[in-house]
């Protein structure tokens, strides 16, 4: 009947030989502390968390108050005529262009990014995302050429050449191109200068996407992806994707790593540009006047009811222009002003002198 | 102890046709296998090695839920539904199947070990035994409780058969009896021997679990074995016992179910909309694979969710519910103060899956003898003559038993200088009794007495100087203060329950016939002469002493008879005892005559000494509003002079006589009636009534019921109720095998139910509280998210979160709390009974709390999905670059919920160990940890497809808005939750929130016992009418005896007088009745 602990014999022989160990682990006595709830410790906690929040709330409004953002929706309007055309997927390798004007009346100052939106895009589609092959675009030379059936139905052209990058994801890809125009008060139309990369972040542009290994000096990034074929709706081969910078081409083209970090929501905004601060008249950022947005329209939109847009925005520490926190922070630090008072009265009345904690 | 031979066995098959009669051939196997009746052998392990594997998967299987786990594991292996990779589900349920596995197999390894061969194992027909005309004296406290010695006598053709092995071999009766039942009280059968058929009854029977005394051998032939043997039908059936909480979890996971089915339908009609309004036009950029329309995706998505959303029931409940008992029960094997260290006997959790239930019982149905009492019986205190002696040393008797103790000089004083009253009075103890005398050697007394206080009285006596030596039937001799006397025996006036007295008639060596009789104080007093008045009055005085000490009190008197009146009533009662009519009348007539006119000799007091600390256990476990039933096999008086001394019954109490009856129509009555009292006593139960006892009140009651008892006779009244404690290291190990807790003090019970009970129940009911909560909020967010992926069973988080969420990152934490949890500490349970209510109202864990458990969770789930959602809508990174992306907002809701919950998990934690400290802070270093090495670079680079988050921890926690939006996500989960406790304790206060805020007094309060009885014990002979008649008809005395004086083969065992029996209950004075 004496309790052995895997075959081992009971130690301590004698008369008290299975008497339990007076550990305080098995008399259940373990030293512990005891918080409990009190108005001594529960009114000021509320009262410290809403000041908290209320100071948060404030500093956090100030911050993102000081941020700018203009918003430019180009769905239709002045684009009307490429968004018809865009309905016709015959046309689709027709070139359209159009132009878009707006009004900056406050300076933009400091850094300042370019973005494009898209609304009701679903991005987070199950099947939709993981209709990619982060083995291919990670440089595998297997992948390269046999890309992973999550890719269906975009693994292979009619002929049976892999696409590369294959997937929706890639397939999909905004393809809308624009160039920002800047006018003074009584000065020239000029260009307002992008920086195209460093829009991706560091771990997608240096570890997740990577180009197929070059096998010598000689091999071109063309002579890598050969025996593979642009995705559907693409114009361009991958490695010709920026032709500008050869750098910028294949699978670590910024803009397609931006693409293929999918949004959470349908409804959602991904870096374009960011403003070169380096000439004037941007040194300081983008000055008061007039703009005017030149847009290369490819991208469809009737096909999910969406539309398009554009966002010109300065950030602070706190990111863009999100006032959901800041407010977020008032109203609960409200909300707990107002608890912790109703807890004072109702302590106050009945908890004070403990009437109810009489036995 | 003599050796039991049986050399007729039975094999055993199992038995499929319902036996109607048993034929049983001595010494022939073959004719006795063609029956196929049990053998001896009972198997309690289930698996060997190769059996093992499939054998229990298959039985794990059969459980609702592994199933359920199974499917869903082939229900992510099609490729169209899987919305999660294998390894969620396949992970956690290859953990569980394997923990579950090993659990098992140890635990059949320990039922392996054969149990305790000490008893008897089968039943047997007696042949023939060293004693003369094959008389076997056995105990049968196993089987019914009671110690005292019976008598089982063979045929005499079968005595014949002695010891010799040839002649046994040869012998070839026949058997044909009744088949197996559970009547302890009753045999039909009849044996066919050389033509000549002879009948059996019970007397010839020796059952299983009796012990044999004073014989040296004896043969028996087997009839029942194993399972068929009277003990084991009385044992009522071993069910699995389930705990009220594991059924309401059955209910509870039932109805999840459901609400998973609502949860998937919804979405799934969702995903039907969805498809039918947007996907076709989304369809150029996510092409639909052929034939999936949008009802057919609708449907698909129905299993996609169930997969997703299945974590509602997480498989880790069972295992974390099971780890949580079995560490309950460790705590209880492990608890010194239920150590009891006169027999090394540590309290231990044989079953480790009732744990909770013993925070819940509402019933306490006891066993009296051995669970209450020690069933040591000490002479205490006497009164000789009008005066009171107590406590004597008894050096100078060389024959006094040396255990005895009596420390009243001036009574060893009065007995030595010769006071006849003080030499009439233990001569008296030494002479009107129907104890046996046992002496194996010179000097060294045994007495078997049938009741202890029988024992104790004749033990008084003997170390008096007033030594009881041996019988005949027709003489008693004693040595009194060391001169060998001889008295001849006349009469004994036996003991019955209506007389409450007895006595004997009998003559001195000098010629003087005196009667002696002793007797209940009530019934003596009436019958004294009136010389005796003065003695009568101090007696009296010390007799309201004696009982308001809870001492159980006897009267003494003799009378000196005249010789010719005693041939004349000879001669009558000769007349009365032979005669056909009216025997028992006309005997009483005549005993009535006789035990007139009686002189008080004085009083005795004797101490039915109850276990340790009975009272103050029975007064606390009543303060804990926990009703206490005794059933008990003894008679009524017994049972009740022990609830006297329990604090059970007391003077204020009314009482009520019911006829008891257990048949179907009476059942409710009864129920109704005993439920109204705070007290019962049931007398006269057999074990199975026990049992049925138990079954009505759990059936009609719907309340938790816990069994306490030592001996085999409380084995199936242990079975039938929820938990069954035994009292380990008294009468055997029966009770104790088929028990779930065993220790070896009744007082043990209210640590058991008190500290241990209640804490197992608050920790369980904090556990599942928790965790449906964590599970709950887990799963939906996940629903709230598919209104914004189409409804594509997207999951909002890593699949990898998903997988080790219950399983590392919160499973410590929240076994930490229910292991270590303690509201308040034991000395506080002990000192507010009262803490002990919430267990029984159920009110930790009901319905009612489960449906605020996944209220609070929806709220959670609402403020962890779309706090972040609305944060991180539209923002970007404080350098620009994307941070709403998929995988970074999956990082932040897996995060803010992981904070939100362990938050949660420290307001509910009222006791912070060191222990829950490590749990808590290790399981979020773990989390970080964990998450930060998956969504490395190296993980990525080894593992592509496994570990795409690469770089979503490094690039999105080191934003602040990020940690802002966790900050604000758990300020809005705690606030409201904090606010409702302190407002609830502030106006609504529970005992618990009152015990906690008071302040712990220096030293605990001491219970004093509490004796107010003022009601004396109307003696207590204790079980059945005595053996008188068979004390003196000595008609088993044709061969002479060798070492032995008398016998006696009469039994009337309390189980012969079944039904209708006669319970007591008392009812509290002033209550009214209440008609439910």
């Amino acid at each position: 009947m004496a309790p052995t602990i895997m075959g081992k014999p009971e130690v301590n022989p004698g008369p008290l030989a299975r008497r339990p160990d007076n550990s305080a682990f098995k008399q259940q006595r373990l030293p512990a502390w005891s918080p409990m709830l009190t108005a001594n410790t529960v009114l000021p906690f509320f009262y410290g968390m809403a000041v908290v929040c209320i100071l948060l709330g404030v500093w956090l409004l100030i911050t993102v108050n000081n941020t700018h953002q203009h918003k430019v929706d180009y769905t239709q309007g002045s684009c009307d005529e490429c968004f018809e055309m865009r309905k016709d997927r015959t046309k689709a390798d027709q070139r359209c262009n159009c132009t878009v004007g707006f009004r900056i009346h406050d300076a933009f100052k400091g850094d300042v990014f370019f973005y494009y939106g898209l609304i009701n895009f679903h991005q987070n589609l199950r099947q939709y995302m993981d209709s990619r092959d982060d083995g291919q675009m990670t440089g595998r030379k297997a992948h390269l050429k046999n890309p992973s059936p999550y890719c269906k139905p975009f693994v292979a052209d009619q002929n049976g050449l892999p696409i590369a990058p294959c997937g929706a994801v890639a397939n999909s890809i905004f393809n809308d191109s624009f160039t920002l125009f800047y006018t003074g008060e009584g000065s020239p139309k000029v260009q307002v200068p992008l920086f195209r990369k460093g829009i991706a972040w560091y771990t997608d542009k240096n570890v997740k996407f990577r180009n197929p290994q070059v096998d010598n000096k000689t091999q071109t990034l063309a002579q890598v992806f050969e025996g593979t074929t642009r995705p559907l709706f693409w114009q361009k081969p991958v490695y010709d994707l920026d032709p500008r910078d050869p750098n910028n081409n294949g699978f670590i083209n910024e803009d397609l790593i931006v693409w293929m970090r999918e949004a959470a929501f349908p409804n959602f905004k991904k870096l374009y540009g960011v403003l070169d601060r380096t000439r004037k008249p941007f040194k300081e950022g983008l000055p008061s006047g007039n703009y005017s947005i030149q847009i290369f329209y490819n991208f469809p939109v009737q096909y999910f009811r969406g539309g398009k847009e554009v966002i010109l925005s300065t950030i602070s520490w706190f990111g863009g222009q999100n006032r959901f926190l800041p407010i977020a922070y008032l109203v609960t630090g409200s909300l707990i002003l107002l608890l912790a008072i109703l807890l004072t009265a109702v302590w106050w009345k009945f908890g004070k002198n403990g009437q109810n904690m009489e036995e | 102890m003599g050796s039991l031979l049986s050399r007729l066995g039975l094999e055993c098959g199992a038995k499929e046709v319902k036996e109607e009669e048993r034929n049983i051939r001595a010494n022939d196997r073959e004719y006795n296998l063609s029956y196929k009746y049990a053998n001896n052998a009972i198997k309690t392990s289930k698996y060997n090695i190769f059996t093992f594997l499939p054998l229990n998967l298959f039985e794990q299987f059969q459980r609702l839920a592994n199933a359920y786990f199974l499917f869903l594991l082939c229900l992510q292996l099609i490729p169209d539904i899987s919305s999660l990779s294998w390894f969620t589900t396949v992970v956690p349920l290859v953990l569980v199947l394997a923990m579950t596995m090993a659990k098992d197999g140890s635990d059949d390894i320990v039922s392996a070990i054969p149990f305790n061969p000490s008893i008897r194992t089968a039943d047997l027909l007696l042949l023939s035994s060293s004693e003369p005309l094959n008389l076997v004296y056995i105990e049968t406290a196993e089987l019914d409780g009671e110690t005292n010695l019976k008598v089982k006598q063979g045929l005499t053709v079968t005595g014949e058969l002695e010891d010799s092995i040839e002649k046994l071999a040869s012998f070839d009766g026949q058997v044909r009896c009744e088949p197996p039942n559970n009547r302890l009280d009753k045999f039909t059968g009849c044996l066919s021997l050389d033509g000549a058929m002879y009948s059996l009854d019970n007397e010839k029977i020796l059952l299983r679990g009796c012990t044999l005394r004073n014989t040296q051998w004896c043969f028996g032939l087997v009839l029942f074995g194993g399972p068929d043997t009277k003990l084991m039908q009385n044992c009522g059936k071993t069910t699995f016992k389930r705990t009220s909480i594991d059924r309401l979890m059955n209910v509870l996971v039932l109805s999840i179910f459901g609400f998973l089915a609502i949860m998937c339908l919804i979405l799934a009609i969702g995903n039907g909309i969805w498809e039918y309004q947007e996907g076709a036009t989304f369809a150029a950029f996510l092409p639909k694979p052929e034939g999936v329309n949008p009802p057919f995706s609708a449907f698909l998505t129905f299993w996609s969710y169930v997969i997703i959303l299945n974590t509602v029931v997480p498989i880790s409940l069972y295992v974390s519910v099971e780890i949580i008992r079995l560490g309950n029960s460790f705590y209880i094997d492990w608890d010194r103060k239920m150590y009891y260290p006169k027999n090394d006997t540590p309290a231990q959790a044989r079953t480790t899956t009732l744990n909770e239930e013993l925070g819940q019982i509402k019933y306490i149905f006891s066993d009296k003898t051995g669970t209450l009492t020690q069933n040591i019986m000490t002479f205490n205190k006497c009164s000789i003559n009008g005066k009171s002696y107590e406590r004597v040393d008894f050096s100078w008797n060389k024959l006094a038993d040396p255990k005895f103790w009596f420390h009243d000089h001036s009574l060893v004083e009065v007995v030595r200088g010769g006071n006849p009253k003080a030499h009439d009075f233990f001569r008296l103890l030494a002479l009107c009794h129907t104890v046996m005398p046992e002496e194996k050697k010179e000097g060294e007394l045994y007495y078997q007495a049938q009741s202890p206080d029988e024992g104790a009285l004749v033990t008084a006596a003997r170390n008096f100087g007033f030594v009881f030596r041996s019988r005949t039937p027709e003489s008693i001799t004693v040595v009194e203060m060391g001169k060998l006397v001889t008295y001849e025996l006349l009469a004994v006036l036996d003991f019955n329950n209506v007389r409450k007295r007895m006595s004997v008639i009998v003559r001195s060596p000098d010629g003087r016939l005196t009667l002696y009789c002793k007797g209940a104080d009530t019934i003596i007093f009436e019958r004294l002469h009136p010389s005796s008045k003065n003695v009568m009055e101090a007696t009296t005085q010390h007799l309201n002493e004696y009982a308001g000490d809870g001492l159980r009190t006897l009267a003494l008197a003799y009378k000196d008879i005249d010789l010719n009146y005693m041939e004349d009533w000879k001669k009558r009662h000769h007349e009365a005892s032979t005669g056909m009519e009216q025997r028992e009348e006309k005997l009483d007539a005549l005993y009535e005559e006789i035990e007139k006119g009686l002189l008080l000799l004085g009083a005795t007091a004797v101490e039915d000494k109850l276990q340790d600390g009975v009272p103050q256990t029975i007064e606390q476990l009543a303060k804990a509003d926990i009703k206490i039933w005794v059933l008990t096999g003894d008679k009524q008086e017994t049972a009740e002079n022990i609830g006297y001394s329990c604090n059970m019954l007391r003077e204020e109490m009314t009482e009520v006589f019911i006829a008891y009856a257990l048949e179907k129509d009476m059942q409710k009555e009864l129920l109704r009636t005993a439920c109204m009292c705070q007290t019962v006593i049931c007398c006269r139960v057999t074990p199975l009534q026990k049992a049925q006892v138990v079954e009505l009140v759990k059936k009609y009651k719907q309340a938790i019921t816990l069994a306490i008892g030592d001996g085999a006779n409380d084995v199936s009244m242990i079975k039938a109720a929820h938990i069954g404690v035994g009292i380990s290291g008294q009468e055997g190990m029966q009770a104790v095998l088929s028990s779930d807790y065993s220790f070896a003090q009744f007082r043990y019970l209210q640590r058991l139910l008190l500290v241990h009970g209640r804490w197992s129940y608050l920790r369980m009911c904090k556990f599942l509280r928790y965790f449906f909560y964590k599970n709950f909020t887990f799963t939906l967010v996940h629903f709230w998210y598919g209104f914004f992926c189409g409804f594509s069973a997207q999951t909002v988080y890593d699949e990898w979160f998903i997988t080790l969420y219950n399983l590392v990152y919160t499973a410590l934490p929240v076994l930490g709390l229910s292991l270590f949890d303690q509201d308040v500490n034991d000395r506080w349970s002990f000192q507010y009974p009262q803490l002990y209510a919430p267990g029984q109202l159920n009110q930790y864990f009901s319905k009612k709390a489960f449906i605020y458990t996944v209220l609070h969770s929806g709220y959670s789930s609402l403020v962890l999905f779309f706090i972040p959602w609305a944060a991180m809508y539209d923002t970007v990174r404080d350098d620009g670059k994307d941070i709403v992306d998929y995988q970074s907002f999956a990082l932040l809701a897996q995060t803010c919920l992981l904070i939100a919950v362990n938050i949660q998990l420290g307001l509910d934690t009222y006791y912070w160990t060191a222990v829950n400290q490590f749990f808590l802070w290790g399981s979020l270093s773990v989390y970080f940890a964990v998450t930060f090495t998956m969504y490395s670079n190296g993980m990525f680079l080894i593992f592509t497809s496994s570990f795409p988050f690469i770089g979503a921890a490094r690039n999105s926690l080191n934003q602040p808005n990020m940690w802002l939006t966790i900050l604000i996500t758990s300020i809005l989960c705690v606030v409201p939750v904090v606010a409702y406790r302190f407002l609830r304790i502030l106006l609504w206060p529970t005992i618990n929130d009152k015990v906690s805020k008071a302040v712990l007094p220096a030293a605990p309060r001491r219970i004093q016992p509490r004796r107010i009885s003022t009601r004396r014990s109307g003696y207590a002979f204790s079980h059945a009418q005595g053996y008188g008649d068979l004390v003196t008809s000595g008609r088993f005395l044709r061969r002479t005896p060798r070492s032995r004086g008398i016998v006696f083969s009469h039994t009337d065992s309390p189980l012969a007088q079944a039904k209708p029996q006669l319970y007591r209950t008392i009812v509290e004075g002033e209550e009214p009745p209440q008609i439910p």
